[in-house]
């Protein structure tokens, strides 16, 4: 595509042109309308002196008969810019006037009638002209007219007038337009070699902004936004990636050398099937690890309205802790739960307990012998929170902690794969909520917090006070 | 009991089929799902184990095509899609139970024998379930060994319940999660195991003969021993 075809293909030229052809739609009609009323008034005029004239002679033939009429014809006929005037007999024979020729018939017509005619001092073409003609008394004619070139001028003018305004137009908008198209062109390309280097793999490119607030400005921010958002998944998905060649490769070796163990050597049957059992448990491991991720991933990425409903947040928190209580009087911890009677909330009841178990389970892992769930109504929504007694997290460590495999004991003695506070941070942001760290002074306090609906906050506030 | 097998990928169904030949069963395959489908049809197999999606016809398909012909032969469902959306999605579209892949086959093994006895079943639910001496009245929610009550929580009364339902059957811990707490993940801890020790402590201690037994690597079992 050359250069000038890709400028004529441009939004803005052909806009340019579509503006051309109104503005010279519009010129003609508002010029044939001048053109018009111009020639209107003028005829109107005409008729009014020709008929003036015509008075004016008729009663200088009632006051001094032919004669005298024949006489101020004459006299009136070689003035400058005279009117056209002719006296002939009934016959059609010129007695006086400056006519030399007139198309026959001409005189036989009563009232206002146009008709080309000749004057006698040229002999070149034949004008046109407005003219009357009136009998007068003993079979004579008088005919007064007015010349009509000035109506050809005008409309001579007009015609120039128009078209050397349509010449105008034509370039001012061919320029214009093609002004206006390659500064848009030049924009626009910009933005486009932008785009194909990014799609090249600069990745952190982002699209030109000029800064004047104008639609290809606005087009290029959005754009921008959206390039931010999608480097951010794909930041994500590498970072899966990396940990799952990272943080997955010490499980399946482990399983494989169980494997491989098993096989080595003369063992007793016990021996081996223990191996096997031991190979089984890995395995299982691992399945809980993808299914954890997959769900983080799908927590990160997508919507969970379809298996949203209402559900009662303090309930769905007892069953969690009573879950969990037998584990913790087993282990010697305390696992104490504090929400009010009714608390209704809009999200997945089935990940909402996934996470709570999961802030329990660490709880119960890290975090010493006293475990506090309390559940809160607020203004803006539904907030759990979990706290033990237990060492807690540093400050400078607490981002870092929801991120997938991130486990904080360097050592790695302890059990788990270091997905659990990642998972309830998909959780959290699924609902479009949080999960904050915070300090239980001592020990660490998480809370999930997610908004709920007006509506339905109404209807939860309104409840436990109705009691 | 006959089971067939409508799964596509050649090596997990010859697994499968070997496996469940060595548990006792009799075990047919069908490698897509209007093979499927056309043997399903005369109800002739006692469970259906079918994979969610099959070449020439899906899993939800064949099993909604089977229900709308009035077979109602039970249908555990087997799929790499394990989210909360596609369990529904499967139990909606006809399906008795559904299983994530992948799965340990003890965990297939005690679903299948679960609705299995569940076709064998009368229609009408026993109002007393009785193993040994154990018995509970769903009713009144009694539970007597041998002749004196014995106090439940609510929850340890619905975790007998559901072990007694399924009296002589293994009971993996997952479907003990799905069907006594109503979860569909898995917590990390075993705190199951802890519930049933609970359990065991009220309604075995101090009796000889125990009924409520662990099996290795699968899960729970109630029987009556004797």
């Amino acid at each position: 595509m050359t250069a000038l075809s890709k400028l004529l293909k441009t939004t803005a030229f052909k806009l340019a042109f579509a503006f051309f052809v109104m503005f010279a739609m519009g010129s003609v009609l508002i010029i044939a309308f001048i053109g018009h009323t111009v020639r209107q008034v003028l005829e109107e005029e005409n008729d009014q002196i020709i008929q003036s004239e015509i008075n004016g002679l008729a009663e200088q033939y009632g006051a001094g008969g032919l004669e005298r009429l024949v006489r101020i014809v004459e006299r009136r006929s070689i003035r400058p810019g005279a009117l056209l005037y002719l006296v002939t007999t009934n016959a059609g024979d010129k007695l006086a006037g400056n006519v030399a020729t007139l198309p026959t018939g001409v005189l036989d017509h009563s009232g206002l009638v146009e008709t080309p005619y000749q004057r006698n001092e040229e002999n070149e073409a034949r004008h046109p002209a407005l003219a009357r003609v009136l009998s007068v008394p003993g079979g004579f004619r008088l005919l007064v007219g007015r010349d009509l070139e000035e109506r050809g001028r005008l409309a001579h003018i007009l015609n120039r007038a128009l078209f050397t305004w349509l010449g105008l137009l034509a370039a001012i908008g061919t320029l214009g337009g093609l002004f206006v198209a390659r500064r848009v062109l030049r924009r626009v390309d910009s933005i486009n070699a932008k785009a194909i280097t990014i799609m090249n793999g600069d990745l952190d490119g982002r699209l030109p902004v000029t800064g004047t607030g104008d639609e290809l400005d606005r087009l290029a921010l959005s754009l921008n936004t959206m390039l931010d958002r999608i480097n951010e998944l794909l930041k994500g998905l590498r970072e899966v990636s990396d940990n799952i060649a990272h943080d997955l490769r010490t499980p399946l070796t482990r399983l494989r050398n169980r494997a491989e163990d098993a096989l080595r050597g003369s063992k007793t049957e016990e021996e081996k099937h223990s191996a096997l059992e031991k190979v089984i448990e890995e395995s299982d491991g691992l399945i809980r690890v993808f299914n954890a991720l997959l769900l983080i991933a799908r927590a990160e990425a997508g919507d969970i309205h379809e298996s949203s409903a209402e559900f009662d947040v303090s309930a769905v928190a007892r069953d969690v802790v009573e879950l969990y209580e037998p584990t913790a009087e087993e282990a010697g911890h305390e696992l104490n739960i504090q929400a009010p009677d009714n608390c209704s909330a809009f999200g997945n009841r089935e990940l909402i307990s996934q996470a709570l178990a999961n802030l329990i389970d660490n709880a119960l892992k890290y975090g010493g012998a006293k475990i506090d769930v309390t559940v809160a109504i607020l203004d803006s929504g539904v907030e759990v929170c979990v706290r033990d007694s237990g060492s807690g997290i540093p400050l400078e460590d607490r981002d870092r902690a929801r991120d997938r495999f991130v486990r904080l004991e360097s050592s790695r003695t302890r059990p788990g794969f270091g997905l659990g506070l990642s998972l309830c941070n998909a959780v959290a942001h699924l609902h479009h909520g949080t999960l904050r760290l915070e300090d239980n002074n001592p020990g660490l306090k998480v809370v999930l917090g997610w908004p709920t609906p007006v509506g339905l906050r109404r209807i939860s506030t309104i409840l436990p006070a109705a009691e | 009991m006959r089971i067939l097998i409508v799964e596509d990928d050649p090596e997990a169904s010859k697994y499968l089929v070997k496996a469940l030949i060595e548990s006792g069963h009799v075990a047919d395959h069908a490698s897509n799902g209007l093979d499927g489908y056309a043997l399903a049809q005369d109800g002739q197999y006692d469970v259906l184990i079918v994979d969610r999606m099959l070449p020439k016809m899906d899993g939800l398909t064949l099993i909604g095509g089977l229900r709308e012909q009035g077979v109602q032969t039970p249908v555990l469902i087997l799929s790499a899609l394990g989210q909360v959306d596609d369990r529904v999605k499967g139990l909606r579209a006809g399906g008795d139970d559904y299983l994530s892949k992948p799965y340990a086959f003890s965990e297939l093994l005690a679903r299948v024998e679960v609705l299995m006895r569940r076709r064998g079943a009368t229609s009408h639910e026993e109002m007393i379930y009785k193993v040994g001496s154990l018995e509970i009245d769903r009713l009144s929610h009694k539970v007597l060994r041998a002749g004196n009550e014995i106090d439940l929580q609510p929850r340890e009364y619905r975790l007998l319940e559901y072990l007694m339902k399924n009296a002589g059957q293994v009971v993996t811990r997952t479907m003990l999660l799905e069907h006594v707490w109503d979860y569909h993940f898995d917590p990390q801890t075993n705190v199951i195991d802890v519930h049933i020790s609970r359990l065991r402590s009220k309604i075995d201690k101090g009796f000889d003969v125990p009924l409520l037994h662990t099996v290795r690597g699968a899960g729970y079992m109630i029987r009556d021993s004797a």
